[in-house]
């Protein structure tokens, strides 16, 4: 709770109550309209950047880029039969980075001009040169040749700002209207949409021309018990996704089903949200009479939409070379995967462990033509056969780990923030044997089945996690039993690592979304994407997380 | 431009008015001014600044509203601005929730929340104080992180039936991660002011580097239930979720009408009134309290006044919406923005000393919700925890993941020492036994 977190908008407010930070929301409030009308083109932002380059080369800078965003993002608020909210938004700026006596400057402006420009360029090339005074350590960047001017585009079908508003909350209120009919006593639903339209130019002569969108359909169902004053809540099993509209087209192809008498459906490229709100409901339902998990030891069979989340936290973040290097200690912590222990060769998982980073996955948050200092972007090993065999890193790092070439994986959330090494898109290999789940979960004896994510937490060298999910399903001599409450599992990255015993085929994968991933100091939000088969671990422990109160 | 006088911001405000030709119009301006400094490795890694002003308009047409922003103030750009939230508010849907726009408020005039010091820094002073706090690290051969974030700001409003209200305020927060250069120390303070004349970086790099030191070569002991004593830092955090920020924050009289709260009862109501926690337990906010001078009015404009949450141990009130409030037929009270936790006058010392066998917890850390129903969280103890034994610090111990309740914790409650501010509230370090650790981090 931070007093001075003054809020003066009070329809964002309401909004904000069901997802607490949606940090892409800073810009004016817009017509939705504006959201259609096409920004500066090419030769204009050429020229503008241009500027910029000029006058931090005039001004002494040894490297400069220029960044023009313009940031747009709709979201749609509501609860049960009404809309609580509907807000467009836009953002338009140019943030200008510079080198000088081996020191970096930033420096943004919203004054979208050449004199504009070219004065946040000097203001950078200043900042550099004073802090130029108490820097220990000269920037080395890793070469990059210039691009030229070229334009990548992410690959959707539709636009989500075509769509009208009333076709969104139409979607929305008829989730709601459909979670009401089947008992629910609460539903909170929204979509998200976010369209970053990104002009990169640099010294090193590329100019670099991006479209990039995402969405977000989500909904939380909760019910009550009156009389025992118990209550459930059950959340939407969607993804945030880097695809258009046309991720609600709800195709059968795209569905998988989960294991046998779980009633999960997982989503591939589409997502049938009406279908996901009726299991819900029927599920919130069960919670409140499931049976109370003994605590102990179970095999664990984690559904794609639950492991994304412990990929992202205990694979994706641990990698970041900047973390693994004290950039961060103050705030989100350093790393158990320090350089010294990856030297060691320490397994980091079993032999079927395979995770790779990936800025190219088509449909995924993370995917991009080009990072945000203009370096093409790839897919790279990060554990092979268990085995740690690189990093998440930029520019400004790669001779740290003797290497002479980025990952391309530098991003910053808007125009006015300094672009820093953000998470790629980190996966986990599908089985390369024919595996279905129900074939996975006949191999167990005595296990949990786990879908969604729920609570989450790790410590600050990201050894020690705890996770919860959605849903959680008993499994006994093979077969899902029924279903359990109260259940969180807590495990050492490495330990739990090691005990992935079994990953399901190729047919299985798909992608779990992080959508508002925060680090840095002043914060900032990613969006990432995380792919998996349902997997199994053995002998994880398992808490039981009842408490009484009075 | 960013901190505009008060006439000034009303000048604009009642010029956006003017141009309404709805049936209710609310603006509202934001001003900030100030910047940041962020260091890692005992050197400066990134420096910000922020200069911003916004106006926000909402109008109404019956129940429907429409809000649109700008940053610029020319006749044309307000008009614009006023336009695009009217043309926003006819397309909306009614909202059933619709509450008509608050009339003229006496608000208790509020100066203490502006200090001149901090509203003059610059980054030269900036540079000074994370200088001295990387020197001070350099000098002692320890790694440190920190960062440093000053503003000044103001917020004006004004409505179409004549709500008035303008008020100034700083603040300037600093935090800092001191770490053995072995890596198996780690230390950390943090701290915010009103007034940046009382702020010395190298005092809490100081803290910081000595707790780095004393936390080196941490012995492990068997999770399970143990006395502790919880740091201001253990209770209160200004970069991440808190055991006392959730507890606060759960104080909606929405959440626990509806049902699904830790304060709703069985077969419907709220717990309002009843006794929740140890006697000792008050919780008030105070807008003028001296220590933590906050804003004396809410976003939406109703006043901010001294409010008693939590009296010896009963929950005196609930917070809400203004729909809700009236709907329920409960007193009207926003969200506070500080609140202030009565204690004693023993320091974090005092209250070791009088422990026979604990733990000390300096910080806790990734603290998520588990169970709504209970305020379960689950967190881990970060950068410095310690046995205590006859009243005395024996040896650093390793950091523990725990599962835990605001509520249950409070129940729990040995000892209250003296508050401290931190996030602008002021909370005491406090003496809880049972806390429920699960399981062992290998984390430094």
């Amino acid at each position: 709770m931070k007093r001075r977190d003054f809020v003066g908008i009070s329809g964002l407010a309401a909004g904000a109550l069901f997802l607490p930070s949606f940090p892409g929301f800073a810009g004016d409030l817009v017509d939705p309209a504006r959201l259609l009308e096409p920004g500066a083109d090419a030769a204009q932002k050429k020229r503008l950047a241009d500027a910029g380059l000029n006058a931090a080369k005039a001004a002494g800078a040894s490297y400069a880029d220029v960044r023009i965003g313009r940031y747009l993002n709709q979201g749609i608020f509501t609860r049960e039969k009404q809309v609580q909210n509907i807000a467009s938004t836009e953002s338009y700026g140019v943030g200008v980075r510079v080198i000088a006596n081996g020191t970096w400057g930033f420096a943004a402006t919203n004054t979208v001009t050449e004199a504009g420009i070219a004065k946040a360029a000097q203001l950078a090339v200043q900042i550099a040169k004073a802090n130029s005074k108490v820097q220990k350590e000269k920037v080395q960047l890793a070469p990059e040749k210039g691009h030229g001017e070229v334009a990548w585009k992410a690959p959707i079908q539709q636009n989500a700002f075509e769509v009208p508003i009333k076709d969104k909350v139409d979607l929305l209120l008829g989730v709601n209207a459909k979670a009401l009919d089947l008992g629910v006593n609460f539903i909170n639903s929204a979509l998200f949409q976010v369209n970053e339209q990104k002009y990169f130019a640099s010294t090193d002569g590329s100019y670099i021309d991006q479209d990039i969108h995402r969405i977000y359909p989500t909904f939380s169902v909760t019910a009550i018990d009156r009389a025992s004053g118990k209550f459930r809540s059950r959340q939407s099993l969607s993804s945030p996704m880097g695809l258009g509209y046309e991720y609600l087209s709800a195709k059968a192809a795209d569905k998988v089903a989960g294991p046998a008498g779980s009633n999960v459906v997982g989503y591939k490229n589409s997502y049938d949200m009406l279908e996901d709100v009726a299991a819900a409901a029927k599920q919130v339902k069960e919670k409140l009479t499931a049976k109370s998990v003994t605590p102990g030891k179970y095999d664990l069979v984690l559904d794609p939409h639950h492991l994304g989340l412990t990929i992202h936290e205990s694979v994706g973040h641990p990698l970041e070379l900047d973390r693994v290097l004290g950039y961060e200690a103050n705030y989100a912590g350093t790393s158990f995967a320090t350089l010294e222990w990856k030297a060691k060769g320490i397994p980091y998982g079993s032999k079927l462990v395979n995770i790779v980073a990936d800025k190219l996955q088509p449909g995924s948050l993370g995917a991009v033509g080009y990072d945000d200092e203009g370096v093409k972007t790839k897919r790279w090993d990060l554990i092979k056969d268990g085995k740690l065999v690189d990093y998440e890193k930029i520019r400004d790092q790669a001779h740290i780990v003797g290497q002479k070439e980025s990952d391309g994986c530098c991003y910053s959330q808007s125009w006015q923030d300094v672009q820093f090494q953000r998470m790629p898109n980190v996966s986990l290999q599908p089985g390369k044997a024919k595996l279905s789940v129900d074939e996975l979960i006949k191999g167990v004896d005595k296990g949990i089945y786990i879908a969604g994510n729920g609570s989450f937490s790790i410590d600050q060298q990201r050894y020690n996690f705890q996770f919860g999910g959605q849903v959680f399903y008993a499994i006994e001599k093979g077969q899902i039993t029924g279903m359990l409450e109260d259940v969180a599992y807590q495990a050492n990255t490495q330990e739990f690592w090691n005990s992935c015993a079994a990953i399901c085929d190729e047919s299985d994968y798909r992608l779990f979304g992080a959508f508002n991933d925060g680090k840095g100091q002043p914060s900032q939000s990613s969006a990432v994407s995380h792919g998996s088969a349902t997997t199994r671990f053995n002998g994880v422990n398992v808490i039981n997380t009842a408490r009484k109160l009075g | 431009m960013p901190i505009l006088s008060k006439d000034e911001a009303q000048t604009i405000l009642k010029k956006v008015l003017s141009f309404s030709t709805a049936d209710e119009c609310d603006a509202t301006l934001n001003g900030r001014t100030g910047g940041n400094v962020r260091s890692a490795r005992n050197t400066i890694s990134t420096a910000g600044a922020l200069d911003n002003v916004s106006l926000v308009v909402t109008s109404y047409f019956g129940k429907k509203s429409g809000t649109a922003t700008c940053n610029e103030f020319d006749d044309a750009t307000l008009r614009r601005c006023v336009q695009r939230a009217e043309e926003i508010a006819k397309l909306a849907p009614e909202s059933p929730e619709y509450m008509p726009l608050l009339g003229p408020q006496q608000y208790t005039e509020s100066t203490k929340a502006f200090a001149a010091s901090t509203a003059a820094i610059d980054p030269d002073y900036r540079a000074r104080q994370v200088g001295a706090s990387t020197a001070l690290c350099d000098q002692r051969k320890v790694t440190s992180a920190g960062f440093l974030e000053d503003m000044a700001g103001f917020v004006a409003k004004r409505n179409s039936k004549g709500l008035e209200a303008y008020q100034q305020y700083t603040n300037v927060e600093f935090s800092v991660t001191v770490r053995t250069p072995d890596g198996k120390g780690s230390g950390y303070a943090a701290a915010d002011y009103t007034d940046a004349s009382k702020f010395d970086a190298a005092r809490l790099t100081r803290i910081a580097a000595e707790k780095a030191s004393s936390s080196v070569n941490a012995k492990a002991l068997e999770p399970g239930k143990y006395t502790v004593i919880l740091e201001p830092n253990a209770l209160l955090s200004n970069v991440d979720t808190s055991l006392m920020a959730v507890l606060m924050g759960s104080l909606d009289a929405r959440s626990a009408d509806e049902g699904r709260s830790f304060l709703s009862k069985k077969g419907g109501g709220n717990k309002k009134g009843e006794k929740l926690f140890d006697e000792r337990v008050t919780i008030y906010s105070d807008p003028m309290n001296a220590e933590i001078p906050d804003i004396t009015f809410a976003g939406d404009g109703r006043p901010q006044k001294r409010v008693t949450w939590i009296e010896k141990g009963v929950v005196k009130n609930l917070y809400s919406s203004r729909y809700w409030a009236q709907k329920a037929g409960i007193p009207d009270l926003p969200p506070p923005g500080g609140w202030i936790m009565e204690g004693g006058t023993q320091s974090t010392a005092d209250l070791i000393k009088g422990t026979a066998k604990g733990i000390l917890v300096t910080r806790l850390w990734y603290i998520r919700p588990v169970d709504p129903q209970t305020l379960l969280y689950t967190g881990l103890t970060r950068d410095g925890t310690f046995y205590i034994e006859n009243g005395q610090i024996k040896f650093p111990i390793k950091n523990f993941r725990f599962n835990e309740s605001p509520v249950i914790m409070l129940n729990n409650l040995e000892a209250i020492g003296k508050p401290v501010r931190l996030g602008g509230n002021l909370i005491p370090p406090l003496k809880i036994r049972d806390f429920t650790f699960t399981s062992l981090s290998d984390a430094v």
